[in-house]
This record gives structure tokens, sequence and C-alpha cells, in this order.
């Protein structure tokens, strides 16, 4: 029965299927990974050009208003164009296949969210190229200076921005509704909650968190919007509104999304070492609630990023002790790999090493992080390097380390060719270490009270500037054996089998690359928990038959 | 050596205890440390916010090496052989573990958030936290100690880009910023146009200056020197050059300050922004749009921004 499975030998699709409206989720799956790397070169290349603006302390690369503008497009481009399209790129490839559904439950709508991701990257981009340059304050785009508009013209980059984040949030309200529905309605038989992969339950927890987050993000922006062009007053205190009421539209969505962002990498954990580590994932069970726990805990903190904006006494206390909370399952979730990884048989192949360079990285930003919530230590390094070098430890050190890992993992199933472990090791020395120099000196610099956001600065923080730029300069150069070994092998790449790394899952059951169905009409019947290293119970029904087959496959081919 | 039984041996037990006494010294060495990779205290502020660090230093270097040491012993001791395919002892999990280390980050951080209140509390009644005007009921009965009614009131007013300092008891205004030694103070921040956050790090202190409201700021300067005022919220395009000074003198000095500024004409304050504006009007390719600064403040003292100054 499983021969129908797998047709021996379908037409190979032709490339220009990734410059289509197509509905496949495979498909969308890497076309959001490409474009998203797309820009994140863009935004890598701003990160130049504010790291050497900042290597000596005078304003003497880049006028201030280009400073100015650099540094917002950096934060803007790298999350709302690299970062969350990287992940739904992951989304999309890995979520029908670990649960065995053919597509997503929306693919049309999941298509036009996608597409979305280009018109307004492109938008954003043009805003370079309008009269007065781009917007230029900051990805908390905060008013007043939001919207003074000094140009007065109707079109600003400001304007453009605004717009461009309005259509992200459609976008990712698209992906969001598409991912929960795939979820919940589309598991294969057999697999029931506790038996879902923790990338979909991680991804479950991300995506509920962008439903109840974004409205108020999008209503935010659109009011500011409409305090830019049309001259309302919702946040102009001439007006008489209220600037601060924006900070809270702005950070009660803004501190869910940094969740948006590390929960998927939480998944990538979980899947990733338990294939390395030969072993079961330790507390299976409490590090898929724990996901829940971080989302409802993460929705009742935003106010830490307002300690200084002027907040009540016993806000600041409620805000600061809600925070501290959230490291509770968050420790849960680093302890359980550590048990993964004890007497384990481990294996240090470039997935591995991302790993665990990311999980290196996410315990110290962890460490800054309760730092960062008691209020007196906040309010003496809110807004000083300390915190730009916390959130790059999070989000460079451990999620972009971990979309790293998740790509060289994933690479042979969905390309159907393996990527080069000398290449790879060697993109991860140079990140682990290029990160590190980068962005650790930045704590001492915020310690000692440089702001961030700043074109120039006192000469006294010129030494660990210049470390920080090195390692900037170190990461640019970091990403040459990354692409090299995406493109190489891509082409030239040794086949891959479908299952090179020995991996549990439904995704390993299916050919490198799957049809474009999936499993089609033959979706097997889950009859165990995932991770079941070294137990020697079969994931599914009939797997030994599925597994011949898929081998003599591979021996015919 | 292998780890198979390590709790019913007395040799990796004793190992463990040494590795672990190492890392509480260096756990301690570095909350020692943390005071260094600080400004100089120059406010009563300061001392509460530094041994705040410094606790939360110490405790997070533990957690930071401990976990550390098993992630490079797994990776030193627990690598499979080449060409061993085979699998580990599945392990699932276990629930004590699972309970004591859900209890032990509880309780760490419970103990730094206590720390941490105890902290806000005090800087609450020493002034500067005060600003929201929920009243304490030591003041509200009148018997807010003597010493700590601020008898100095400066009026800050924060514009793109420049600091005035206005001393409505003398009649006196500046660009720089003098205060008296242990004397505390109260400052009353305004903003003609965007937010700023005026932060002296030297103080550890840091508020926003919202345009629409007055915030009633207290502090006590407890060192003498010149200090840095950074602009905190980015305000636009010469936030970075949106400095002051800070000196911090002796109570006579500041007396004698404060005499012979009543009596000196306003003049130009300093306004880095306006100079560079002039400048940059004149390049061909001056860069993108800006806000032209305001007109530098009319002053008694405009004071200096580029002498050298401790922190
Ligand atoms: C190539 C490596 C990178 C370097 C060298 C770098 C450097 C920097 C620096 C120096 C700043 C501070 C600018 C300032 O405050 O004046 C900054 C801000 C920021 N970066 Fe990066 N960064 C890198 C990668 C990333 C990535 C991968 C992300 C996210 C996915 C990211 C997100 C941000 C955000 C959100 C800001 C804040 C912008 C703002 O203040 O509005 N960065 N980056
Ligand atoms: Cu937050």
């Amino acid at each position: 029965m499983t021969s129908a499975t797998f047709p021996a030998s379908e037409p190979k699709p032709s490339w220009t299927r990734y410059f289509s409206f197509n509905t496949d989720a495979k498909v969308i799956g890497i076309q959001y990974i490409v474009l998203a790397f797309f820009y994140f070169l863009i935004g890598g290349l701003l990160a130049m050009i504010i790291r050497g603006e900042l290597i000596t302390p005078a304003a003497d690369l880049v006028d201030r208003t280009v400073y100015n503008g650099i540094y917002t497009m950096h934060g803007t481009i790298m999350l709302f164009l690299f970062i969350f399209p990287v992940l739904n790129g992951l989304n999309n490839l890995l979520i029908p296949t670990m649960i065995g559904a053919p597509d997503m439950a929306f693919p049309r709508l999941n298509a036009v969210a996608f597409w979305l991701v280009p018109i307004f990257g492109t938008l954003l981009i043009a805003s370079f190229f309008v009269p007065g340059g781009p917007a230029y304050s900051g990805w908390w785009s905060y008013p007043p200076v939001s919207i003074q508009n000094p140009l007065g013209h109707l079109v600003s980059g400001q304007g453009l921005w605004l717009t461009a984040v309005a259509l992200s949030g459609v976008s990712s309200i698209m992906g969001a509704v598409n991912f929960v529905t795939t979820i919940i309605r589309m598991r294969a038989p057999g697999m029931g909650w506790f038996r879902m992969p923790v990338f979909c339950w991680t991804a479950l927890a991300a995506q509920t968190l962008q439903l109840i987050g974004l409205p108020a993000l999008t209503g935010g922006a659109v009011m500011l919007l409409f305090d830019l062009v049309a001259g309302t007053s919702f946040y102009r205190p001439e007006g008489g509104g209220d600037p601060v009421l924006y900070q809270h539209f702005f950070w009660f969505y803004s501190h869910p999304a940094v969740y948006v962002i590390i929960l998927p990498v939480f998944g990538i954990f979980s899947e990733l070492f338990p294939v390395y580590a030969r072993k079961p994932l330790f507390g299976y069970v409490y590090v898929a609630l724990a996901s829940f726990i971080i989302v409802g805990l993460g929705l009742v903190v935003w106010v830490h990023h307002m300690f200084p904006s002027g907040v009540a006494q016993w806000m600041r206390n409620l805000f600061m002790v809600t925070t501290m909370l959230i490291s509770v399952p968050t420790g849960v979730k680093v302890f359980a790999w550590l048990g993964t990884l004890w007497r384990g048989k481990l294996r240090l192949t470039t997935p591995m090493l991302f790993c665990l360079g990311g999980l290196f990285n996410f315990v110290f930003a962890g460490i800054t992080g309760i730092m960062l919530a008691t209020v007196p230590v906040d309010i003496h390094v809110s807004n000083t390097y300390f915190v730009v070098g916390h959130f790059h430890y999070v989000i460079y050190g451990a999620a972009v380390m971990g979309v790293f890992a998740a790509i060289y993992h994933w690479f042979p199933k969905f390309i159907g060719r393996m990527p080069y472990e000398g290449l790879g090791k060697l993109h991860f020395l140079l990140t682990f270490v290029g990160a590190n120099l980068n962005f650790l000196p930045m704590h001492p610099l915020g310690l000692m009270g440089m702001p961030r956001r700043v074109s120039s600065y006192d000469p006294e923080f010129a030494f660990w500037n210049v470390l920080a730029s090195l390692g900037a300069f170190l990461l640019g150069v970091s990403i040459i054996p990354f692409l090299l070994n995406m493109v190489s092998s891509w082409v030239l790449g040794p086949r891959a089998t479908h299952n090179p790394w020995n991996a549990i899952g439904l995704e390993w059951l299916l050919p490198s690359p799957p049809a474009e169905d999936n499993f089609g009409e033959h979706v097997p019947t889950v009859i165990s928990r995932p991770y079941g290293y070294g137990l020697g119970q079969p994931l599914v029904e009939n797997q030994e038959a599925i597994e011949r087959e898929l081998n003599l496959q591979e021996a015919r081919a | 050596m292998t780890s198979s039984t390590p709790r019913l041996r007395p040799l990796p037990l004793i190992g463990l205890a040494l590795w672990v006494g190492l890392l509480v010294l260096v756990s301690v060495w570095m909350s020692q440390q943390s005071y260094r990779w600080l400004p100089v205290q120059a406010s009563t502020a300061a001392p509460l916010v530094d041994g705040l660090f410094s606790f939360e230093t110490g405790v997070g270097t533990f957690v930071f090496l401990a976990v550390i040491s098993v992630m490079a012993w797994v990776m030193l001791m627990h690598r499979a052989e080449k060409y061993d395919e085979s699998d580990a002892e599945p392990i699932e999990g276990n629930t004590r573990l699972e309970v004591i280390w859900t209890a032990i980050p509880f309780v760490l951080v419970m103990a730094i958030a206590i720390y941490a209140i105890r902290v806000n509390t005090t800087l609450g009644v020493l002034g500067p936290m005060e600003h929201i005007h929920v009243r304490d009921p030591l003041e509200q009965q009148g018997g807010y100690p003597g010493d700590r009614l601020p008898p100095e009131s400066v009026e800050v007013i924060a514009r793109q880009w420049s600091w005035e300092f206005r001393y409505p008891n003398s009649g006196v205004s500046s660009t720089e910023l003098h205060l008296a030694v242990d004397q505390p103070v109260t400052f009353r921040l305004v903003s003609e146009d965007v937010l700023h956050g005026f932060y002296i790090p030297a103080f550890r202190l840091k508020q926003d200056v919202v345009p629409g409201r007055a915030i009633d700021f207290n502090l006590t300067p407890t060192r003498e020197g010149r200090y840095r005022l950074r602009d905190s919220q980015f305000s636009g395009t010469w936030f970075a050059a949106n400095q002051a000074d800070v000196v911090v003198e002796s109570g006579p000095d500041h007396l004698s300050w404060l005499k012979q500024a009543a009596g000196q004409p306003l003049q130009s304050g300093i306004s880095d922004a306006v100079q560079e504006y002039a400048e940059r009007g004149k390049k061909s390719n001056p860069g993108w749009a800006t806000v032209p600064p305001a007109p530098p403040p009319q002053v008694n003292v405009p004071g200096s921004n580029t002498l050298p100054h401790d922190a």
C-alpha cells in the first residue's frame, strides 16, 4: 500500500515557481527564507555603516541625519523583513511536514501573506529615495519625534515606514491565522497534543501571541499615521494628546514580539538537541507546556520597557515581578536541554554547534535580562548600549544562530542535497566569535553610560567601541561561507537521503525533497511520542514498510 | 573515570564540590569587580543601585558558569565515538529534578525581586522615584525629615537640542547645571518639543522628559566633580550632541556661583546643534531632512561642555 505514496519519477518542477504566486507551503517557505536573507544582507550592510561610524567618537562618516535613518532602517529591516519572514519560512516548511498535513489550511491566504512581504519591503526600501530620506525615529517610532515631518510633505519616509509596518502586521495576522488553524485542525491521525513535536508547540504559542498583540500595534501605528498626515492629536501634546499612550500600544505588542521570535528558536533547540545527543527530549510535556506559560506571562510585562517614562512606583514593582517570573519557565527549558545533553552521545555537526553556541549566548542574555528587569538597575542602563548588547545576544546570538542551525539541519530535507560540513563549521566559528566580540563590549559601554542611538560619543567610550566594530566586521565576513555553502550545495551538493541525520519525526519519513502534497492520501498514523531516541519504538504504524520503500526509491535513483 | 554512576562514588562528589567552590569564588570576585564597570558614585542613589547590580552580577556569574560547565562537560565527556551510530540510554525525564529546577530559579529571582523592591522603596523615600505624586504617608503627616526637604529647586528645560537650567529662587539661568554637594535638589523637568531623557550616569538616575507634563524629580549629589548629563530618549538629529555638564560643588562655592551668575547679562548658551547646523548649511550635500535646532537659550552663564569630566 505504501508504494503508491511516492511516485518514483515526478516531473522535476521548474525553479521559476519560486518567483510565482505558488500555494505550496514548501515553495512559500523557501521563498520566505531566501527573501529574508536578501533583506538580511541589506540590514547587515546598514549595520556595517553604523559600526563604521561608531569606530571613532566624532560623527565623521555620515551626516547625523543619515546615521539616524540608517540605524532606524537597520532595526526595522532586521525585525520586519528578516527575522519574522525567516521564521515564517521555517513554519511553512516544518509545520505541515511535521504534523503530516498536505499543505497549510489556507494555501491562498498563505501565498498572499508571503507576497505582502516584498511589497512592504519595497515600500520600506523606497523610503531611502523619497525627499528628506527614510524614517529616522528608531524602530519604536515614539511620537512626537516621529510626527515632526521636517519637510511637511504628505509622502515622507516616516509615512512609508508606518504604512510598511501596518502591512507587515496584516501579513503576520494572515500567517498567524493559517499556522494556528493548521496546527489545530490538520494533525496526522494519532498525533494528540502530547505527541506533537515541540517546534509545533512553540509555533502555536508564538502565533497565538501574534493574534493577541498585533491589533494593538497596528491600531497604534494607524493612529500615529493619522497624527502624521491628517493632523489628528492622539499623541500630540499641543492638541491634548498623550505621547506615552503610544508607548503602551507599542510595547503591548512589541514585548510579546520578542517571544514570537524566541519561542520558535526554543522549538528548534528542542528538536535538534535530541537528534544530535541521541536521547529523548528531557521532560517533553513540561517543555511543551512551558511555552504557554511564557505566552501568558509575556502578555503582562510590557511596562518594563517604560520604567523611566514616568509610571507609578507600584506599576514598576508589579511589572518587575512578572518579568522576573518569565525566567522560570524559560529556565525550565534551559535545564531540560541540559538534561537532554547529559550522558548523551553528542555529535558536533554544524547544526549542533549552532545550537550549542546559541544556548551559550542565550544564557548570557538571560542574565543581563534579569538585570534589566530590576527597576533600579534598569533606570541606569535603559536606553544605553547595555540594552543593545542584551538584545543582540538574544536576537543574533540565540535566534539567528538557531535559525542557522535549523537551516543546516533541514536543508537536506527540503532541498534534497547535503550542505558542506567544512564551510558550515567555519561559518559557525566566525559567527560565534564575531557575535561575542561585537556584542559583549556593548555591556561595559552601557554601564558606563553611553546612550543608544547616538551618532557620536565622548572619547572615554572609544576603546570598547573599536572592539565592537571589529567584531561587527568579522560578523560581516561570517556570512560569506554561509552564502557559499548554500549556493554550492544547492547546485552541486551530494544528494540527501530521506533521513541523513537518523532523526525521528514525520518529516523524516518523506522523501527529500517531499512531494508537493507531502504524504498525500497516505498519512501515517502516529503511535508514540516524538524524540523516542534509544527507545526502539516506531513513531508511526508500518514504519518499517515506509522506510523500506524510501530506501528502495533512493537506491533506484 | 566514567560518569555512569556519579552519585555513588566519593571522588566525583569531591570533584564537583571543589568545582562549585571555585565557581562561588569566581562569582564573588566578579560581584566585587562589577563596581569598577560603573562610573563614580556621585549621588545617594548610586551606592544602592550599584549594590543591587553587584549582587545580580554575583548570582548571574554563578548561574552562567554552572550552565556553561555542564555544556563543556558534556561536550568533552559525552561525545559519540567516531562511527558510533547507536543511541544513548533513553532518559525521558525525572519529575523530582524538574520540580527542583523550577524551584531554584523561582527562589533566585524572587530573592532578587525582593532586594530590588527594597532598593526601590529606599530610593522612593530619598526622593527620586516619587515624581508621580503618590505622596508617601510620612510626607503627609508632615514628618518628612527636614534635611531632606529640598531647599533648592531647578527648572530643567529640554529642547531640540539644548539643556537650560533655571534657578527661580536666585533668578539665574545657565546651560551648565550647578549643584551643591549633599544638598537635596528638586528638578522640574519640562520639554518644549519632543521626548527627552534626563540622564546623569554618575548619579545612576534617568527620567524621561515628556512634553505637556511637568515632572518633579529629586536627587542628592554626594561627590564634588564634573559629570555629564546626556539626553537618553531619542530626540532627533542632534540627539547625540545634546549633552550638558553637571558641576557638583561645595555649598559655599555653589552660593558664590549663584551670586556671581545673577550679576551676569543674558547671553547665548551652549548649543552644539546650532553650531553644527550652521556648518551643515554650507555643504553642497548636507544629508537628509532635519528639524532646525531651537535657538540657543539666553542665559546668565553658558558654562562649558568640553572640560574633562569625571564620568
Ligand atoms: C550584522 C550584525 C549586526 C550588527 C553589527 C548590529 C549592530 C547594531 C547596532 C550598533 C545598533 C545600535 C544602533 C544605535 O543605537 O545607534 C543596532 C540596533 C538594532 N539592531 Fe542590530 N546589529 C546586527 C544585527 C541585527 C539583527 C540580526 C537584528 C534583528 C534580527 C538586529 C536588530 C536591531 C534592532 C531592533 C536595533 C534597534 C534599532 C533602534 O534602536 O531603533 N540587529 N544594531
Ligand atoms: Cu520586553
